[in-house]
Order: C-alpha cells, then structure tokens, then sequence
C-alpha cells in the first residue's frame, strides 16, 4: 500500500542537497517508499507535500479507541481482506443491545447478566466488549440514569439516540469513559460532532445507503472529528454484508477515504438465535463492532469463540505451557498420556480424558505449535527429547508407575522411548476420540 | 457523495455438482439438487452470479446412533431409519439425506453390507430427495460395501463416499460404473485436496462428478483451519483452477456434537448456559462459517440447526446489487 517512490519523488523539492543523508531526492524518495527513511529528515519539503505524503501512509483503516482503562476496545487498523493473506488484528467489538426504557431492577438485572458474560475455555478467556444502550424512553434523565449504571458497572458503552439533546445528557455523565455516540446523521450531524469534540468520544456515521455514509463521513470530518465509525447496517442482512464488503475493500484496494473507518452493524433479525448466525457472518465479513440484543450465554459463548477462532493469527499456532496438566482429581496411579503442545491437539486429548471419566495427566511435549504427525515428520517429537521432558517435567514425583501412553500414529517411536526414557510405552488410539474406549479397555 | 462500487471480476466459475436423477434420466428421485457455478464469493451478489443456493442435507445412520439425548428427543424415533429419513424430509425440510452407515462397522453392529445395501434402497423408496452415503470409516468393510451400494442404487446419481488419497480407487470405480458422484476428502490441506481431484479425474471420473471434503473442524476445534482452507479452495476456483473448483461439502454435525461446548449440561459448566441451545448454536454456527467461506452443502444432526440455517441462507440469497 502507500505511494511508489517516484510518486513520493514528484512531491519532493527536488533541490538534491543530501541535507536528509541519501545523495539524491530520488535515492531517499525510494527510502521513504520503503520505510527506511522518515520524511522528518527532508528540511525543505512543503506543508503541501507532507499533507499528501501523511494521508498516502495513514493506515487505509484507522484504529479507533472505545473506553477507557483497563477496558479499552481497540477497532480498525486492518489490512487484509482474507485472513490466510496474513490476519486480521482486531477482534470484532461485541456489543449487547439494552433499552433504557426497562424497569430500573431489570435493567439492573441485564446489565449485570452483560457483566457476566465472560467465558474460560481452553485455556482463553472471552469477554463482551460493549453495552449498546438504546434511548426509547424519549427521556434524557433516564437514559443518562441508564448509562451511569451501567459505567458503575465498568461496562463500557454505546450511546444510541438520534437526539443531540438525550444524547448530551449522557455525555455529562459518562463522558470521560470514551463511549461511543451513535449516531450521526443527515439531521444530527452538526450538533454529534460537536458533542463528540467535546467529549473526546467517536462518533458512528448513518446513511440511507453507501452515498449518504461517505457523504456524511466527509461532513463530519470537515468539523474536525477523525475518530469515526461507518454503520452499514441495512434493511436485511444480504445488504449488510455487502455494505460491509464494500466498505473493506474502498478502504483497502481504493483508499477511499469515507470508508477508511472501522464499521458497525447491527443484527436485525427478531429471533436471537437468527442474530447469532447474521452475528457470525457479519464477524466473518469486516464488521469491527457487531451489536446483537442476544445476551443469553448459551447464545453468546459460540458467538464469541467464533470471533477468536477468525482473529487468530493464521502464522502462529496457538500453544500450550508444556508442563504436567492435570485432568480431573488424579493421584499416583492415575494414567499418564504424551501429546503435543498445539492446542487444538492438546485440547482434543484433554476433552476425551475428562470425557472417559478417569483422571489422568497430560504431557504436552514443546513441538512449536505443531501436531503430532507434523512434528514427528520434522523431527521435533525425537524419543531422545521426549525422554528428557518426561524426566524433568517432575511427573516422576507425581505418580508411582511407570506407564505412558503415546498417540497411537507416532507408534514406531515407542521401542526408542521405553529405552530412552526407562518408561513402559503403551500405544494409545491414532485419534483423541479413542481415548475413552482405551481408557475402558486398559484402566 | 456518489460511491463508484468495487466490483472484482474474475476469470473462472466455480464448477457445477448435480445430484439425483428423476425418471428421465433414469433414476428414481422427485427432486435433484444443483449446487456451485458461482462466479463470486458467497452473497457477493452485487459484482457475480450465484446461481445456486447453498443445500443443507441432514444425517441419519443406519442403526440408532449414540448421539446427545437432547438432539434424539428433537429428531424423534431415530430407531426406523426409513421414519426418521421422512421426518427429515417432510417436517424437518432437509433438501437431502446424508446416510452415514455406522451400522457396518466390524467394531460395532457389524451389520453385513446386505442389510445395509437393503437399508439404503429402503430410505430411496421412502423419500424423492437425493442421498449422499458414506461407510463406516473401516477401510475393508467400506470398500466391498461401497460398490455394493454403488450398484444397487445404479443410475440413481447419488453422492458416495469417501475416497481419500490412500483408498480412493474402489470407489472412484464404481462411481464410474454406476453413475454416481463422489465424495473427496483431504485433511484440511489445499494441496492434499487438489492431488486427490487430480487422482480421481485422472481415473476419468469428470470433474462436474466430484465435491470436495475439505474436512471440517467444529467451532472451537480448529475452524479456523477449514474456513480458510474453504476460502482458498474458492477463491482459487475463480481464478481458473479447475481442481479446487467442485462444490464442497461440510460435515458440521458430526464434528459440532463430538464438542464438549456441545453436550456439557449447565450441572457440569454452569458459565456456558444452556445446553439444549447451546449445542443447537454450536452446530449451526459452524455451519454458518463454512458457509461464508463457501461450503455448498451442510450436513447437519439438529433439525432447529438445519431451520435456522435454512433462513439464513435465505437471507443470504437476497439481491444485494447496488
């Protein structure tokens, strides 16, 4: 992305008087195309030029900041379109849509219902981002009420009212926590933008379709607010998700710079489970911040293990600690299974052992990340080091046998390793899903 | 602001699979399926043609499976394999079968290939939709059975599986004999995946004859690895390369349920809410992953699963040019 080095050198004062380092202003234009120099060291270039030259390297997606400490969303800053070209960086912002118009207890009761929607699983913790709190009641005191339970809860916000003065209510309040005001549009956008300058808060931009958006977004920044972000919610989720599409790939392929904001969409579906699945799809397709009213956990869990799933980094295998993991209440007799550290092999093997009821230990051998037919094949799953884990892993101490059970497709290894290690080497099934059967049959 | 909508082009269409045939071309089904021919990725409408919608086909087995006690209340009397495949057809509204028969294995029921190859042309008799089936997951066993199916159902264009690269000749055979599709799977590797479409169209089984299996992982469980893998398969489909451009196939149910996330009961994990939900989500939103990525037919268990992803697909399917 950015400008070629020539494109740079046309900008240039064209003066050559290696004042910046590189004999020519061509020399360091192509220092700067490829990152190497800054144009800080160039003492003539024009106000003009590095207007330009700043808006052809500002990140076709800027990176906006929702919140404020310790729970800050971070959206935007992405550059690809599919995730196996490198990854995507910052997880969607999942939001939970709440009306200020409920009773003061049951509001209390799903703010607090939010709060609790954090998640341990395999090893990783998920959590909701944001609270979408949605003035119906017409009434600003409530709504600014609503808000500031909610901030008392350290939730972070999203303010919804087309009305700058309900709006303005809120944001005496809970201003200072950087919520998101939501939202701008052709009848408001005058008075959101001021409030949103006021209170150092970004500001959602609306439009009836993808021209009123881009519109709006260079209204808007003409007052002076840069921290944006694009709603492509539209009347059905086909439209949404080629809202959204349109709005990547503007930003990326074309630095279309209306678009060059991280986006928002709403599920429109009644049912919240038919939310979940346009959830998932907008997540799939760009959307930074997804507002869903599902809030159950049976509905949200999945939801949220899809976002990790998509945002993990394709180049790096998540990993387990290589250490002794213990499953269920063991003791010293309890039986001892070899695996990798990739976790999703890992968490294959610990699911089946908590599933075959008997308590056991996991040996998780350092492979890099990698399962145990790749790691056999490059060399990373050698008897000679397994034995050296097993010995100082300190599952000697833990257990009063000596068996250990290896996966059943690096089978050819376990002569070596009984040698090696002075264990007995039990084959286990080629696949974690045996290992309850197994369990039966040898425990 | 007028906004010049990006529309990419491509040089090449995601290839065709038809399965079924009705009595013109001598087969017994009252409906066929078309999937593929796609000249863009999933719901793109607004810059390709998407000719054909996404399919969800529903599994059932041959002998009652061992599967959650919340999803068997759902589907009923799973015990007649002939009830249960109308029930999924008529009330649940699968647009085909996918007959898993598990029945066969030596390890389990052992059934002999006869009974399941009478089992399969019972489910044929029953329902018009088109079938895909697939043995027990034992080597042997699935060979001699396979072509046993293969020939009994003869002219029928069903969907068999599965051929993978180290036994995918028997089958590839009988395809061509009976005039049958087939199933292809690689383990999640592109160019695993490409070598066996290769293989198969080498042995003259046509292209237009093939879907792929990329293999699935459930949500939790690695999708990641087969949503991008789906991804890549596409997007080089569009870019001309005709041994990634079959209709690919995604085995959700099978993979969602074997998911803790799935089964546990609120008594065991008390943080992830309710099971019966739970397990229904757990299956459809790896379903409706695969599906942005561009799978074209999904096999689900859970038939609130195989609703929510009918409704789904049909929002997907609304123009969305601009």
């Amino acid at each position: 992305m950015g400008l070629s080095g020539l494109e740079i050198y046309k900008l240039l004062p064209k003066k050559n008087c290696k004042e910046c380092g590189p004999p020519t202003c061509l020399a360091f234009a192509m220092q700067l195309a490829s990152g190497k120099a800054s144009l800080d060291a160039c003492p003539y270039v024009s106000d003009e030029a590095r207007a330009a030259l700043d808006a052809a390297s500002a990140p076709p997606i800027k990176l906006i900041k929702v919140g404020r400490e310790p729970k800050v969303l971070e959206i935007g800053n992405e550059t690809e379109l599919f995730r196996h070209e490198k990854t995507f960086y910052h997880p969607t912002g999942v939001a939970i849509r709440v009306a200020d118009d409920l009773s003061e207890e049951e509001l209390a009761g799903r703010l607090e219902a939010i709060k609790d929607l954090a998640f341990e699983r395999v090893g990783q913790r998920y959590e909701v981002d944001l609270v979408a709190l949605e003035c119906r009641s017409q009434d600003a005191a409530r709504f600014a009420a609503a808000a500031k339970a909610a901030a008392d809860r350290s939730l972070s916000l999203i303010l919804i009212s087309k009305d700058p003065a309900v709006m303005a209510a809120a944001l005496a309040v809970v201003g200072q926590d950087r919520p998101l005001i939501c939202g701008a549009d052709g009848s408001n956008y005058e008075e959101m933008a001021r409030l949103a300058q006021e209170h150092g808060c970004p500001l959602v931009v609306q439009g009836d379709d993808l021209d009123g958006v881009a519109e709006l977004a260079k209204q808007v920044e003409s007052l002076g607010c840069k921290d944006l972000v694009i709603d492509g919610t539209a009347a059905n989720t086909s439209k949404t998700v080629a809202n959204l599409v349109q709005f990547r790939k503007l930003a990326l392929k074309k630095r279309f710079r209306p678009f060059g904001y991280p986006a928002l969409a709403f599920a429109t579906e009644e049912d919240p489970m038919a939310q979940i699945l346009q959830g998932v799809s907008f997540i799939a397709k760009y959307a930074a911040i997804l507002v869903v009213d599902a809030y159950r956990k049976e509905e949200v869990l999945p939801l949220l293990t899809w976002r990790a799933n998509l945002y993990s980094d394709p180049q790096k295998p998540i990993q387990v600690e290589s250490k002794v993991h213990e499953v269920g209440d063991v003791n010293a007799d309890s039986p001892v299974y070899l695996t990798t550290n990739f976790s999703l092999t890992y968490y294959s093997v610990e699911s089946e052992v908590e599933a075959s009821k008997v308590p056991g230990y996991i040996l998780p051998v350092n492979t890099d990340g990698t399962s145990v037919l790749t790691a056999w094949a490059a060399g990373k799953y050698e008897p000679e080091d397994i034995a050296k884990f097993i010995k100082e892993c300190g599952i000697e101490e833990k257990v009063n046998h000596r068996n250990i059970i290896i996966p059943g497709q690096v089978a050819v290894i376990s002569g070596r390793l009984q040698e090696a290690s002075g264990w007995n080497v039990l084959v286990g099934p080629r696949e974690a899903a045996g290992i309850p059967a197994f369990v039966k049959a040898h425990f | 602001m007028a906004v010049e909508i990006l529309k990419d082009r491509y040089g090449s269409k995601v290839g065709t699979l038809t399965i079924g045939n009705g009595p013109a071309e001598g087969g017994t089904r009252t409906s066929v399926i078309t999937v593929g021919g796609e000249g863009t990725l999933p719901a793109y409408h607004f810059e390709g043609e998407l000719p054909h919608r996404p399919v969800i086909a529903m599994e059932i087995t041959d002998v009652a499976p061992d599967w959650n006690p919340t999803l068997l209340e759902a589907l009923g009397d799973v015990g007649s394999t002939t009830a249960w495949a109308k029930r999924c057809v008529e009330e649940f509204g699968a647009d085909m079968l996918y007959l898993s028969l598990i029945g066969a294995n030596p390890e389990g029921a052992n059934r002999p290939v006869s009974s399941c190859v009478a089992t399969v042309k019972e489910v044929l008799a029953e329902v018009g939709v088109p079938l895909a089936i697939v043995g027990c997951g034992d080597e042997e066993k699935d060979n001699e059975l396979m072509q046993a199916v293969a020939e009994a159902t003869a002219g029928e264009n069903l969907l068999l599986g599965v051929a993978e690269q180290e036994n995918y000749k028997t089958l590839t055979a009988a395809c061509i004999v009976h005039g049958h599709s087939i199933i292809a799977k690689s383990p999640i590797d592109i160019n695993m995946c490409k070598q066996l479409n290769i293989m198969i169209t080498e042995m003259n089984l046509p292209p237009e004859r093939i879907c792929i299996d990329p293999t699935t992982a459930a949500l939790g469980y690695g999708l990641e690895y087969s949503y991008s893998i789906i991804e890549r398969a596409r997007l080089g489909a569009l870019q001309g390369d005709k041994m990634l451009a079959m209709p690919m196939i995604a085995t959700v149910g099978h993979e969602a349920w074997r998911s803790k996330e799935a089964n546990v009961s609120p008594a065991e994990f008390p943080g992830w809410g309710l099971q019966e939900t739970r397990g229904v989500l757990w299956e459809a939103v790896t379903a409706a992953a695969l599906l942005q990525a561009g799978a074209h037919i999904l096999v689900v268990r859970h038939p609130q699963s195989a609703e929510l992803l009918r409704n789904h697909i049909d929002q997907l399917m609304v123009a969305n040019a601009y």
